[in-house]
């Protein structure tokens, strides 16, 4: 048992770190909210050809770094920590859908231009009426020469940069994932005007699209979707643990500097219980975080069920989402007027928390999801 | 990042789970599950003949270095005996106080002298300690203690006076460290010194606290006169703080996977009650039982990265945040089961005044959050050592 980094993992690290702070401050993520795309894509090329964490999750025989999800959130942490506008997220989202399609040369093909910095969205959702299987919005119809292809996904995390995409669609009572081009008839994807604008959103519009056989990537993903969206989540957390890190160190910092009635507020109990209270709230989800990726990189080689891989994710996606909401929440405050104004960055984090706290369930669902499994007739945690 | 245990740290595991299963029998049986935190004051004498038994099959100080009777044991393996310990239903240790404050901090800072006086019989589980730190005075401030320590003109014996109080087991324990002021012009923590003082004698009275359980684990201890050997004081005159301070560092969790063992027992109890008397279905409960889950299993996270830090000695983040992450998360869970019980939290086993295992865990978990450092104190901690925000300025003392 050692719940501690390795040496290459902190070398990692820092390496994360040192870049971030001198390619990634405020400045850069300001300029990229105010661009069309909401993307900074020299600094995404930048990442691509120089640190290479778009391959972290591309297995080493299609030219990725074959590492695993410990690596990739050490990564997300630091990028959520930074708000780094680069659609690193999503092209981790899009590896670890591939990875559940273990032999397919067209999977070794996509996993192979993941790693290349090409931007592939997986469209997963129109999050209507919730997220997962009962949310997606496109209908796949077998026809002669393949398939057709309507409907509408959301809240793909590319934004409107992809220039292929992954959609998984139903077919019948079962689900459907195949492979698209952007620029194919039919297709229209575009970026949604969000809050939070320091992580672009794409929605995607499909009417008629013809696919053609070789192009669905599988027919029966229901399982695999369950699978994806709780990686996803633990990639979700690692942005959120940082997105909370950063909420503090910036209110720490702030209340160092605020003097009122001839002191820091720092110095002030009041003041120092808060940011306890924050410190406690990150490091709690970063302890879940590292135990839910270490789940995850089992469950990609089989070795932890897939109900193992669920709650873990579930107890994160609550934890570090409930963390990044109240430290960002909680900073504001500590900021006193300032918090509320444009200038100061404890805003942007703030909406940010706000939009990952959304994204794949609430907090309060993935506690639904735990409770069923504890209360439940059934469920697999059952006393 | 490694999950599981070695095959050498699960071999070890099964040693000491088989030797337990083996020996926590008999007539030890009647104490498993019994004497931990808010039901310490039970089975004592049982208990006092079990920690013979645990040192005859070698299991008591394994921490310790071997030339001492330990067995030099990694903090895995300590951490594994914890489990295994709690996972057979061990009853609570009534040697736990000499085993892991009283024999580290001579191992640290003792004598040649006390090292051999004092060591073997904590590791025989024959000699009791009990601590005297907290003061009527002196609670969070913990360096206000006014207990005084007078060397008498023979230079042979100190003569100590003053009252410590929250001491458990006291009436059980053979001996006291006493952090005591040796100089009575100095304030704070200067001028203060740390004593191995024998209980029975004539200087030593004991008073039982009744708490709102109805019960009494806790003593206020008052010292008039009372003798220590001039060989019993640790280190020098003016050293008690550091001390007092080293020995609270010897602590480094490794009995937090037994405590959380303890803890899934009692949440698998309401998650049972829950489920059978339909509360399970109640929507807001359901929020909480879920939370309470999500919680037991962040302190086994944070525990576990906490033991995997360095071993420098310095309190990692990690560290600073596990009390007040365990005791509120225990006292929700005690409110949480009265919740779940809901008009039947009320009734009791039988009279006059002896409560069920839940009224007993909601009614004492109020103290988790108040001793061994408030709640208020932990987060002054974390903000000043974790966040590096200043200390309040302090009145006079």
């Amino acid at each position: 048992m050692n719940f501690s980094f390795t040496d290459e993992q902190l070398m990692l690290k820092d390496s994360v770190e040192g870049f971030l702070t001198e390619n990634a401050d405020s400045g850069i993520v300001r300029q990229a909210m105010a661009s069309e795309s909401g993307v900074d894509e020299n600094l995404w090329q930048k990442i691509c050809a120089e640190m290479y964490w778009q391959a972290i999750l591309v297995p080493e025989e299609c030219g990725g770094l074959g590492l695993g999800l410990v690596e990739a959130v050490i990564v997300l942490e630091q990028m959520g920590r930074f708000l780094t506008p680069v659609p690193l997220a999503a092209g981790i989202q899009s590896a670890l859908a591939l990875r559940t399609l273990a032999d397919q040369l067209q999977a070794h093909t996509l996993l192979a231009g993941l790693a290349e910095g090409r931007l592939l969205g997986l469209a997963h959702t129109a999050a209507r009426p919730s997220w997962g299987a009962s949310g997606v919005g496109v209908i796949a119809n077998s026809t002669v020469n393949g398939w057709s292809l309507s409907g509408e996904a959301r809240f793909i995390a590319t934004g409107d940069l992809a220039t292929e995409l992954l959609v998984v669609a139903k077919i019948g009572s079962d689900l459907g994932l195949f492979r698209l081009a952007a620029d194919q008839t039919g297709v229209a994807l575009s970026k949604m005007p969000t809050m939070d604008q320091t992580r672009p959103m794409g929605v995607l519009q499909l009417h008629d699209v013809t696919v053609d056989p070789e192009s669905c990537l599988s027919l029966d993903w229901a399982e695999q979707l369950e699978a994806v969206l709780d990686y996803s989540r633990i990639a979700l957390g690692a942005e959120q643990v940082g997105c909370a890190q950063a909420s503090l160190d910036q209110s720490v910092a702030y209340v160092s500097e605020r003097v009122q009635f001839g002191r820091t507020i720092a110095s002030y109990q009041a003041i120092k219980h808060k940011a306890a209270d924050m410190m406690l709230k990150v490091e709690s989800a970063r302890s879940l975080l590292y135990y839910a990726a270490c789940v995850g990189d089992e469950a990609l080689t089989d070795a932890a069920s897939s109900e193992d891989l669920q709650e873990a994710a579930a107890m994160l996606a609550s934890s570090a989402g409930d963390a990044a909401f109240f430290c960002a929440g909680t900073g504001i405050q500590l900021h006193g007027g300032v918090g509320i104004t444009e200038e100061y960055d404890i805003q942007l984090y703030f909406k940010r928390a706000r939009s990952m706290e959304a994204y794949l369930g609430r907090p309060d669902e993935q506690r639904e999801v735990l409770a069923a499994m504890l209360l439940d007739q059934g469920g697999s945690h059952a006393a | 990042m490694q999950l599981k245990f070695t095959e050498a740290d699960e071999q070890f595991r099964g040693e000491v789970s088989d030797w337990l299963i083996d020996n926590l029998a008999g007539d030890f049986s009647s104490i498993r599950h019994r004497g931990g935190p808010g039901d310490e004051h039970v089975f004592v004498q049982e208990r006092k003949a079990w920690e013979g038994r645990l040192a005859e099959g070698g299991w008591t100080c394994i921490g310790w270095p071997e030339a001492w009777g330990g067995k030099s044991a990694t903090i895995e393996q300590q951490v594994i005996f914890n489990e295994e310990y709690a996972r057979a239903g061990g009853p609570g240790r009534v040697g736990h106080i000499g085993e892991t404050l009283t024999g580290p901090t001579l191992l640290a800072f003792g004598s040649e002298a006390q090292k051999q006086r004092y060591l073997p019989g904590i590791r025989a589980g024959k000699e009791l300690w009990c601590q005297g730190y907290s003061e009527p005075g002196a609670g969070s401030d913990l360096s206000a203690v006014r207990t005084r320590a007078v060397l008498d003109e023979s230079g042979q014996s100190w003569r100590i006076t003053g009252q410590k109080v929250w001491t458990s087991l006291a009436h059980e324990s053979d001996f006291v460290f006493v952090l005591a002021r040796t100089d009575l012009a100095e304030k704070g923590h200067k001028g203060l010194g740390f004593f191995l003082v024998p209980m029975n004698q004539p200087g030593v009275t004991i008073r039982p606290i009744t708490q709102l359980t109805g019960t009494a684990e806790f003593n206020e201890v008052f010292f008039d006169d009372a003798l220590c050997s001039s060989n019993d004081i640790v280190g020098e005159p003016g050293q008690g703080w550091k001390i007092a301070m080293g020995l609270l560092g010897f602590e480094r969790g490794v009995s937090t996977l037994g405590q959380q063992m303890l803890f899934q027992t009692e949440l698998d109890e309401v998650v049972r009650i829950a489920r059978h008397n339909g509360t399970g279905q109640n929507p807001a409960i359901r929020q909480r039982i879920a939370e309470a889950h999500i919680g037991l299993r962040t302190l086994r996270y944070n525990s576990l990265r906490m033991l995997s830090g360095g071993d420098d000695g310095s309190l990692s983040r990690e560290a600073m945040i596990y009390k007040l992450c365990w005791s509120s998360w225990h006292r929700n869970l005690g409110k949480l089961a009265m919740d779940v019980l809901g008009p039947d939290a009320e009734i009791m086993d039988d009279g006059p005044y002896s409560l069920t295992r839940l009224q007993s865990l909601f009614l004492f978990t109020r103290a988790d959050t108040i001793y061994g450092g408030t709640n208020q104190i932990q987060r002054n901690i974390i903000a000043e050592r974790a966040l590096g925000m200043p200390r309040e300025p302090r009145g006079e003392s």
